[in-house]
């Protein structure tokens, strides 16, 4: 790699610290720095107010959102339009902003699922995975085998019901709209499944520190069979609706280019950075769980365009059952969390009979489990890319901090980048190609 | 943790060396954290990414406000009220990295890492709205999550939670 080799030279003649780092700036290849409108609201008002706009004016701006149905939520775009062209942008957030990372300070350590379940909605099990490995390496406690495969097993069906929340949506932004009635009803087959698990379709608080809330109920490999044939002539239909039409191609191919500097330079992961061509699948790259023992591909894409990313969460759905079928057949015996009294609740027939176990399932609810001091990042692959939850423990039973990297917020800053030069029309593929999830990006 | 003379240590170092790229090592439950002085830390940031750590995934901040202990520092630090935390990944060697830096409360200023990693851009806008830490030298530090008008800054300690009455129609008075 030529940058190693000329580093050694370079830091030794760069005296000043200002050298090396233009150094570096240099090296990182964004050429539309300019696609970030850098302007405040205050600013934005008093250019509309001015007596002089519309006299000479060459761009126009405008407001998309927060209520505009193709922007997922409360996302708000500030547009510098140049006629339909899009000059400059700017996404405006924090519409849904709840404060869940202070609010994290106050719960402990057991409510914290509940809390963080609610970030990503679409894809709530692994906020609560991010949560319970980080806290789990911070307590150093070793799960269950079974335990890390039903987290699993919950992570790839969550990767496709989120999936196909995308091709829903993304078919709907553009024009598909039958499209997004295929894509909730088999979504909700995927809750279906959710909800005989956990109780519940959104929003679990499944998967805590110290293993998942319960046992995989009877009958769950018949139902997870049943999606996994349910699915595949679904998929199909899919292609045909969407994939192989010139009028979803020509939509989409060539929308949106994004290349592969440009991702690694805005820290983007997830779909995004692997359109550009870049294999980078945290499953794969840096295993957790159990995923070195399962097989699968990283679908990678190759022009970095809106078409590129949809296809790759298409195929993405059909690696994830992949995988699901391998942890139907390998999904070991035993226990579902760990039996240590001082993490999780004794089981409820141990506290008719034992003084000691009733003690303890006081304490854990009452006070919670303490964390020994310390700091840990742990970071998953999510669905829109990497999830990562850094916590400070002080070692009270509630977090000093937690911090949560959300994927769609990172992601969010690339899609100015896209949008740059193309047309208004087209913006609204570049926001749905993003996929982001807005109780996400704002926390 | 000394600022001008960086030294970047080969691959190959020492465990008793203790440093990597002019800054104090230490191994937080086996992830490798390092801890460059706040005046180098874009410096630190540059050599990290001229040695392959191509990507800054992720930047945050703690308030130590209210933290009683030491919180593992290595020799040579000297804690302040703040610490802005940066993770930064090498997608060639697949490894990820620490770097965190001491702010003081009297001074919450540090370097932006936009010229070096342009990615950080809202994340460094969210520590500024947060924590109320000033980055020089990012294009558009802004309130990214918390209106424009917002007073204080709502992760530092003492920032006080409070509840908002709510009153819903028809509720029973309360006892």
């Amino acid at each position: 790699m030529t940058i190693i080799e000329n580093e050694n030279e370079t830091i030794d003649a760069a005296e000043s610290v200002d050298v090396v780092a233009s150094e570096a700036s240099q090296l990182h290849k964004l050429p539309r720095r300019n696609a970030v409108l850098r302007m405040s609201e205050v600013r934005a008002a008093e250019l509309v107010d001015s007596p002089l706009a519309g006299e000479n004016d060459q761009t126009m701006l405008v407001n998309m959102g927060p209520a505009h149905p193709s922007t997922h939520g409360v996302l708000r775009l500030m547009l510098e339009l140049d006629g339909e062209t899009v000059r400059r942008s700017k996404h405006v957030i924090g519409y849904l902003h709840t404060g869940m990372e202070k609010t994290a300070e106050n719960l402990t350590y057991l409510q914290g699922p509940t809390n963080v379940t609610r970030m990503d909605y679409a894809a709530p099990f692994f906020n609560e995975l991010a949560f319970s490995l980080t806290v789990e390496k911070l307590l150093d406690v070793e799960i269950p085998e079974r335990a890390t495969w039903i987290r699993m097993l919950m992570s790839e069906m969550n990767r496709i019901s989120s999936h196909l929340l995308f091709m829903a949506t993304n078919g709907m932004d553009l024009g598909a709209v039958s499209m997004m009635i295929y894509g909730w009803r088999e979504r909700e087959q995927v809750l279906r499944f959710f909800e005989m698990v956990t109780g519940l379709r959104m929003n679990h608080n499944y998967i805590r520190p110290g293993g998942v809330a319960a046992d995989l109920p009877d009958g769950w490999r018949d139902e997870v069979l049943a999606l996994m044939d349910m699915l595949p002539p679904r998929l199909e239909e899919y292609d045909i609706l969407m994939t192989g039409q010139p009028i979803w191609r020509d939509r989409l191919q060539g929308v949106g280019n994004f290349t592969a500097d440009e991702a690694i330079a805005l820290s983007a992961t997830g779909p995004i950075l692997r359109s550009t061509g870049v294999p980078w699948d945290l499953r794969r790259d840096m295993p957790y769980l159990a995923y070195d023992q399962v097989e699968f591909d990283v679908v990678v894409g190759t022009y970095g365009d809106c078409f590129d990313r949809y296809a790759i969460r298409l195929n993405e759905i059909r690696e994830s059952m992949r995988i699901v079928r391998q942890i139907v057949d390998q999904m070991p015996k035993g226990d579902y969390r760990v039996q240590d009294t001082k993490v999780t609740p004794p089981p409820r027939a141990r506290i008719d009979e034992s003084m000691e176990a009733l003690i303890h399932h006081f304490k854990i609810f009452t006070e919670g489990f303490k964390v020994p001091e310390g700091e840990a990042y742990v970071a998953v692959e999510s669905p829109r890319g990497e999830l990562g939850c850094y916590i400070v423990s002080d070692g009270s039973s509630k977090p000093y901090r937690m911090h949560f990297r959300g994927p769609s917020f990172v992601n969010l800053q690339s899609m100015s980048h896209m949008m740059a030069d193309s047309l208004l029309a087209d913006g609204v593929a570049i926001i749905s190609s993003v996929d982001p999830i807005l109780g996400e990006v704002d926390r | 943790m000394s600022d001008e003379t960086e030294e970047v240590a080969e691959e190959s170092s020492e465990p008793e060396a203790e440093m990597a790229y002019g800054c104090p090592v230490s191994w937080s439950l086996d992830q490798k954290v390092i801890h460059p002085a706040a005046e180098a830390w874009k410096a630190t940031a540059a050599a990290l990414y001229l040695d392959g750590w191509n990507m800054c995934v992720d930047i945050t901040a703690v308030d130590y406000l209210t933290f009683a202990s030491n919180r593992q520092l290595p020799a040579g630090i000297a804690p302040e009220r703040y610490e802005v935390v940066a993770n930064f990944i090498s997608h060639e060697r697949r490894e990820r990295i620490r770097a965190r830096a001491q702010v003081s409360a009297a001074d919450p200023v540090i370097d932006s890492l936009y010229e070096v990693f342009p990615g950080v851009d809202t994340l460094e806008r969210e520590v500024f709205d947060m924590f109320g830490i000033t980055f020089t030298g990012h294009p558009d530090l802004s309130r990214i999550l918390m209106p424009e008008t917002w007073e204080g800054h709502p992760l530092r300690k003492d920032f006080a939670t409070g509840a908002i009455p709510v009153q819903f129609k028809g509720a029973p008075p309360a006892r």
